[in-house]
């Protein structure tokens, strides 16, 4: 798009292609988990895309390069629309992934899913036990899960579990993964829960001690040499037991894009809590321009944001500075090192808050659960402190 | 069998892309890639062109004949025989 002979060059090599699109296409949901890593104020990212303006996007993104195709949410099993854009996806030569509660997949919507061409099922689990499933998402959802489970592999698709952990379930880490082999995942994915959104406003009652988690790590490994290729175990630490940061996103606006429900584009589905990101929305914008030449794509992109220690370290090709959610929430300021990264100057910050879970606190708050009420609660509050 | 003694474990006869994997052109990439659930892995020429004849029911012997005669070289069967196992090793085949 050539627009004078004289268009200066731009400052930096244009990026390469959305490899990964995350379609988010509602925050709605019918359970409500501790952990939700969906915005606090999720309520304002409304009215939702319409499926014309779907499938638009999947039509744009793929022509930029997207192959990977995630329907998250929320549940994205509350659009009704959800077949129709699965399909038109398939159409266009996406792999799509349904990343799913199970909440509202029956037979028939099943079958019509397979017969779309939906290539793959995510399915969460919160415990490998109905009691804290239950209690965790504030539902009844344990035996739904389980017979949600048979339809996918009677579907014959593969089938990734996914189970957040925290320190409720890791001592049940051999059961979930029990579990997961008894219901035929063939992956099944072990992510500890990071401290973003919900899951910080908890975090004291979820973060675990290193103990259990090396407890949990090494049950897993058990596992990894026994059943070999048979269902794959990813375990994820969370970033606050690390010393380097994790290279969040691959890097910004490097392969990931995610679009919220209303159409607002985001480099990471956290972006929309980075304060001074104006983020730009499909509704106004191609999403050639908005890739390629929005501020908010190009705010974290390549080095030359970054401060010290980063701007000098041998390590910033390899994780970018880690997550710049993380530096804003720790750090107070997005363009600073992670946290995590021990040669950070807050680093100690995170050293403190481990520490903390090391000896057993009066429990100050109630777990906060993920619903309507505590959303405009939080939202109006806005004051995420330690 | 004592696997232990082979130089390479037994690679399969007929080898066959699992189920859980796709292949397919990314014009974008100009590249073959092969799609799993929640990834990608993008692959260079020659191991598209093995696994694009992975199959199951083309064999080993197959796949090296129609490759050599495709490149116009000879001798190929170890690469061939290299990234099948390394792609058993990985899932991709069986």
């Amino acid at each position: 798009m050539a627009g004078s002979a004289e268009t200066p060059a731009p400052p930096a090599p244009p990026p390469g292609p959305p490899l990964w699109l995350l379609a988010e296409l509602t925050y709605k949901c019918p359970l409500h988990c501790v952990f939700c890593y969906n915005p606090i104020d999720y309520g304002r990212f409304q009215p939702e895309l319409t499926t014309r303006e779907w499938v638009d996007v999947l039509t744009q993104a793929r022509a930029l390069g997207a192959a990977q195709l995630g329907f998250s949410g929320g549940e994205p099993l509350l659009r009704d629309d959800l077949e129709e854009l699965v399909a038109e996806a398939h159409r266009l030569g996406y792999y799509t992934n349904l990343i799913t509660s199970g909440v509202g997949l029956t037979e028939k919507r099943a079958r019509a899913l397979k017969d779309a061409g939906l290539d793959h099922v995510q399915l969460s689990f919160q415990d490998s036990t109905r009691e804290l499933n239950d209690f965790l998402t504030h539902t009844r959802t344990f035996e739904l899960k389980q017979r949600v489970a048979a339809l996918i592999k009677a579907h014959d698709w593969p089938m990734v579990m996914n189970c957040v952990l925290h320190k409720h379930n890791l001592p049940h880490v051999d059961k979930i993964i029990e579990m997961a082999l008894a219901l035929g995942a063939e992956y099944l994915e072990l992510a500890n829960t990071q401290y973003y959104g919900w899951a910080l406003q908890n975090r004291a009652q979820l973060l675990p001690t290193r103990a259990e988690l090396e407890a949990a790590e090494a049950v897993v490994q058990g596992y990894r040499e026994r059943i070999g290729n048979r269902c794959r175990l990813l375990f994820v630490v969370p970033d606050y037991f690390e010393e380097r940061p994790k290279a969040c996103m691959n890097g910004w606006g490097k392969v990931f894009l995610s679009i919220a429900p209303d159409g607002t584009a985001m480099p990471c589905h956290n972006a929309g809590d980075l304060p001074g990101l104006d983020l730009p929305n499909v509704r106004q914008q191609s999403l050639a321009s908005i890739w390629r030449d929005s501020a908010a794509f190009n705010a974290f992109r390549g080095y030359g944001w970054m401060q010290e220690p980063c701007s000098s370290c041998d390590e910033k090709e390899k994780d970018f500075g880690g997550c710049r959610c993380q530096a804003f929430l720790l750090a107070g300021d997005a363009r600073a090192a992670d946290p995590v990264c021990s040669k950070s100057a807050q680093h100690e910050q995170v050293v403190q808050i481990v520490r903390r879970a090391e000896t057993p606190q009066p429990i100050s708050q109630p777990l906060v659960f993920r619903n309507d009420a505590e959303s405009r609660r939080l939202s109006a509050a806005r004051t995420i402190q330690d | 069998m004592t696997e232990d003694a082979l130089p390479l474990p037994a690679l399969p006869a007929c080898p066959k892309l699992s189920r859980l994997f796709r292949l397919q052109y990314e014009s974008v990439q100009e590249a073959w890639v092969l799609l799993y659930p929640e990834g990608m892995v993008q692959l260079n020429q020659s191991a598209a062109e093995i696994l694009r004849r992975c199959d199951g029911r083309r064999q080993l012997a197959d796949i090296a004949s129609e490759l050599e005669t495709l490149f116009q070289v000879e001798g190929i069967r170890p690469q061939i025989d290299a990234l099948v196992q390394e792609g058993v090793r990985r899932g991709w085949l069986s």
